[in-house]
Formats: structure tokens, C-alpha cells, sequence
């Protein structure tokens, strides 16, 4: 709880699920988003970015040790999936799944935690998981969807790319139909996999928030368990995130 | 759900990061982790390598022990042989020396033999002659010969 003029439960719930937002109408920003995760993925980036800058094909440092089992990690669950040519997908796959589960982490500070450092400097909101704002889970899953896009482009040509989206599932003849289903599946990639992501984190943010409304002497109590669980949630999350992409981009590379 | 220009910030930022990734993340530590695949699979091949290197050492050495475990034995026998022929030309050698000089002595015997007999016989003759003389001597003794005549006149 807020330590200042003790807020009613739908306050509190409301101030946290608030965004740190400047501007207005469509051109507003969320800088809490905005800022936390460019934070977070220069972290990240920049941690890998300086071991792969001292990578040695001896016996590695733990750090690079960690690094390299995320990266064959993603590496091999690219391999298995995805068998067509792009230099592209692994380090895409690396991305999501450091980037999201860096920030999907987040929701482990507790929830007063980046309320409390924000209002330090007179700022009042600071939802500090971007995941749990779908501004950042659409931005990414839409970033896939062109990507998947252009790879389809890329590996089967402009008029090839046609001819299946005209022709698949139920051949030539009913071809309106193949182009409907197409869309519809086309589209219900990004938005589930925005959604997912988004669904999970808020909801999970939104338990770590009501365990929060409890006294202060119980919240170990249920707080604890439900963290411990999260941990899995995170990586999970990260995870599938990353491997549907793969998914996704596979199936764009090859001819279904 | 308000939707609103964060979407373009973060589509942006997430480019940048696979960008990133894409130039400065994946290609160094791929490439470490490829090295290091070849490094273990080079490394793995030298084994494999030193190991029959090893087997073949072991089989020249095991070659090597029974050939001169063999070459050990001929020469062993031939020195055997060697022994035996010597003793026994020595052996012949002393024969036909013993024989040699038993021959040499025998004919030395018969020599001195002969010769003894030579003297002797020169030595007989001489007896006799000298016999012979002095009977003769006394014959011209008139006396004697007298006598002698008187035995043969009177025999007569």
C-alpha cells in the first residue's frame, strides 16, 4: 500500500495500472514503457554485445557460458523448426526471447517498488512491465507480421505468394475462399500472439498487485508462491513467444 | 486497451535490437561456438589418431620382440653348431697330430733299428774277420800249422 493517504483498493489497482503517459490522443507516449524496455534490451544487448566481443573458441568465462546457452538454446529450437534460409531468424529469435523474458522479469520487483522510485522524482505513474502494456506486445507481434511478410516475399516471389494465399487449402476452385482463410490466419497470428503475451503479464501483474491491497504481514505468504510460479510464467511466456515466431516465419519461407 | 503512438517507439526500438542482434550479438558467438565444435571435433580426430598410432607402435614392438626373440635363438644355435664343429676339427687336429708323431717315432725306431743291425752286423763281420785273421795269423805259424798238418798228415 501506499504509504500517503491510505488510497481505496480501486485507487491503488487504477494508479498501477496507470502508464507514465505524455501527449495526447493517438500521439501519446508511454515513456514508462518506452523507457524500461530500451533500458532493458541495452542491458541485455550490450552485456551480449560485450561477450561476443571477447567470445574465445577455448574454455569460455560463466558469462559467456550463460550467453551461449541461451543462444544455442534458440539456436537449436530454430534448427528444428525452421529449415528454409534466413540469416535473419536466429538472431530474431534471440531477441524476443532475451528481450521479453528481460522485461517479462519485471514483474518480480515488487509492485510498489517503481512507483515509489518515480514519485522520487515527481513522476506519479510508472507501469514498470512494458509487457503488460499491449502497445509493446502489438508493436512486436506486428513487427513478426511483416517480417513473415517479407519472408514470404522473399522465398516464394510476389506471384508465388499469390497463387498459395489463392489456392491453399482447397485448391484453384475455390479460390475466394483460400484468400478469406488466408487473411483471417494471416491476422490471427499477430493478435494471438500479442494477446497471449499481454493477457499473461497482466494478469500476472494484476494478482502481484490485488497480494499487494493485503496487510503487510500475509503478503509473504501468497506473494511468494505466486513469484516462485511467475518465474516459470516469465520464461514460459518468453519462450513461447519466441518459438511461434519461428513457427510463423517458417511457415512463410516455405510453400505450405 | 488504449492503443497509441507507443506502438511506433516500440516497433522501432524492438528493429533496432534485432538489428543488434543481427550485426553484434549472433555472428561473434556463433562463430566462437562454431570454432570451438571444430576445436573439440579436431581435438577428438588427434585422439583417434594417436590412439591407432599407438596400436601400430604396440604391434611393430610386438614384431620387432619376436623377430629378435628369433634372430636370439638362430644365433644361439649357430653358435651351438660352431662349438660343436670346433671341438671337433680340434679333435681331428689332435688325431692326425697324435698319429703324426706316433708315425715319426715308429719310423725313428725303425731307423735306429736298421741301423743298429747295420752296426752290428758291420760289427760281426769285423769279428769274423779279424777271427779269420788270427786264425790265419796262427796258421802261418808253422807250429801250429804243423801240429794242425801233423793232426791232418796223420789222419791221412
Amino acid at each position: 500500500m501506499s504509504e500517503s493517504a491510505a488510497p481505496s483498493a480501486s485507487e491503488y489497482i487504477h494508479h498501477h495500472l496507470t502508464n507514465y503517459t505524455v501527449g495526447h490522443g493517438f500521439w501519446s507516449w508511454h515513456v514508462d514503457t518506452l523507457a524500461t524496455s530500451a533500458a532493458l534490451g541495452m542491458l541485455m544487448f550490450g552485456i551480449m554485445w560485450l561477450v561476443g566481443r571477447k567470445a574465445t573458441s577455448g574454455v569460455p568465462g560463466k558469462l559467456q557460458a550463460a550467453v551461449e546457452i541461451v543462444l544455442e538454446m534458440v539456436q537449436e529450437q530454430v534448427h528444428d523448426t525452421f529449415h528454409g534460409e534466413s540469416k535473419l531468424i536466429g538472431p530474431l529469435a534471440l531477441t524476443i526471447f532475451v528481450w521479453v523474458f528481460a522485461i517479462n522479469a519485471m514483474d518480480l520487483l515488487p509492485v510498489d517498488f517503481a512507483p515509489m522510485v518515480a514519485g522520487w522524482f515527481g513522476v506519479e505513474h510508472w507501469k514498470v512491465v512494458p509487457t503488460t502494456d499491449p502497445n509493446h506486445t502489438f508493436a512486436m507481434s506486428l513487427t513478426v507480421f511483416f517480417l513473415c511478410i517479407f519472408g514470404n516475399f522473399a522465398a516464394k516471389g510476389p506471384m508465388g505468394y499469390l497463387k498459395e494465399a489463392l489456392t491453399v487449402p482447397f485448391g484453384p476452385a475455390l479460390a475466394p475462399a483460400n484468400l478469406i482463410f488466408r487473411i483471417v490466419e494471416d491476422l490471427a497470428k499477430p493478435i494471438s500472439l500479442s494477446l497471449r503475451l499481454f493477457g499473461n503479464m497482466f494478469a500476472g501483474e494484476m494478482v502481484f498487485i490485488l497480494i499487494g491491497l493485503l496487510p503487510v504481514w500475509v503478503q509473504w505468504l501468497l506473494g511468494t508462491p505466486w513469484a516462485i510460479f511467475h518465474i516459470l510464467v516469465i520464461t514460459l511466456q518468453a519462450f513461447i513467444f519466441m518459438i511461434l515466431t519461428v513457427i510463423y516465419m517458417s511457415m512463410a519461407y516455405e510453400s505450405h | 486497451m488504449d492503443i497509441n503512438a507507443t506502438i511506433i517507439g516500440q516497433a522501432i526500438t524492438f528493429a533496432i535490437f534485432i538489428w543488434f542482434t543481427l550485426k553484434f550479438v549472433w555472428p561473434p558467438i556463433t562463430a566462437a561456438l562454431e570454432e570451438r565444435a571444430q576445436k573439440i571435433a579436431d581435438g577428438l580426430a588427434a585422439a583417434e589418431r594417436g590412439k591407432s598410432d599407438l596400436a601400430q607402435a604396440e604391434r611393430k614392438s610386438a614384431d620387432a620382440l619376436v623377430e629378435a626373440r628369433q634372430k636370439g635363438a638362430e644365433i644361439i644355435a649357430l653358435s651351438e653348431k660352431r662349438r660343436v664343429e670346433i671341438i671337433e676339427e680340434a679333435k681331428a687336429e689332435a688325431l692326425a697330430a697324435a698319429e703324426r708323431i706316433k708315425q715319426a717315432a715308429q719310423a725313428e725306431v725303425e731307423q735306429e733299428t736298421f741301423r743298429a743291425r747295420e752296426s752290428l752286423r758291420a760289427k760281426v763281420a769285423e769279428l769274423a774277420v779279424a777271427g779269420a785273421e788270427r786264425i790265419l795269423r796262427r796258421e802261418i805259424n808253422a807250429e801250429a800249422h804243423a801240429e794242425l798238418l801233423t793232426a791232418i798228415s796223420a789222419e791221412l
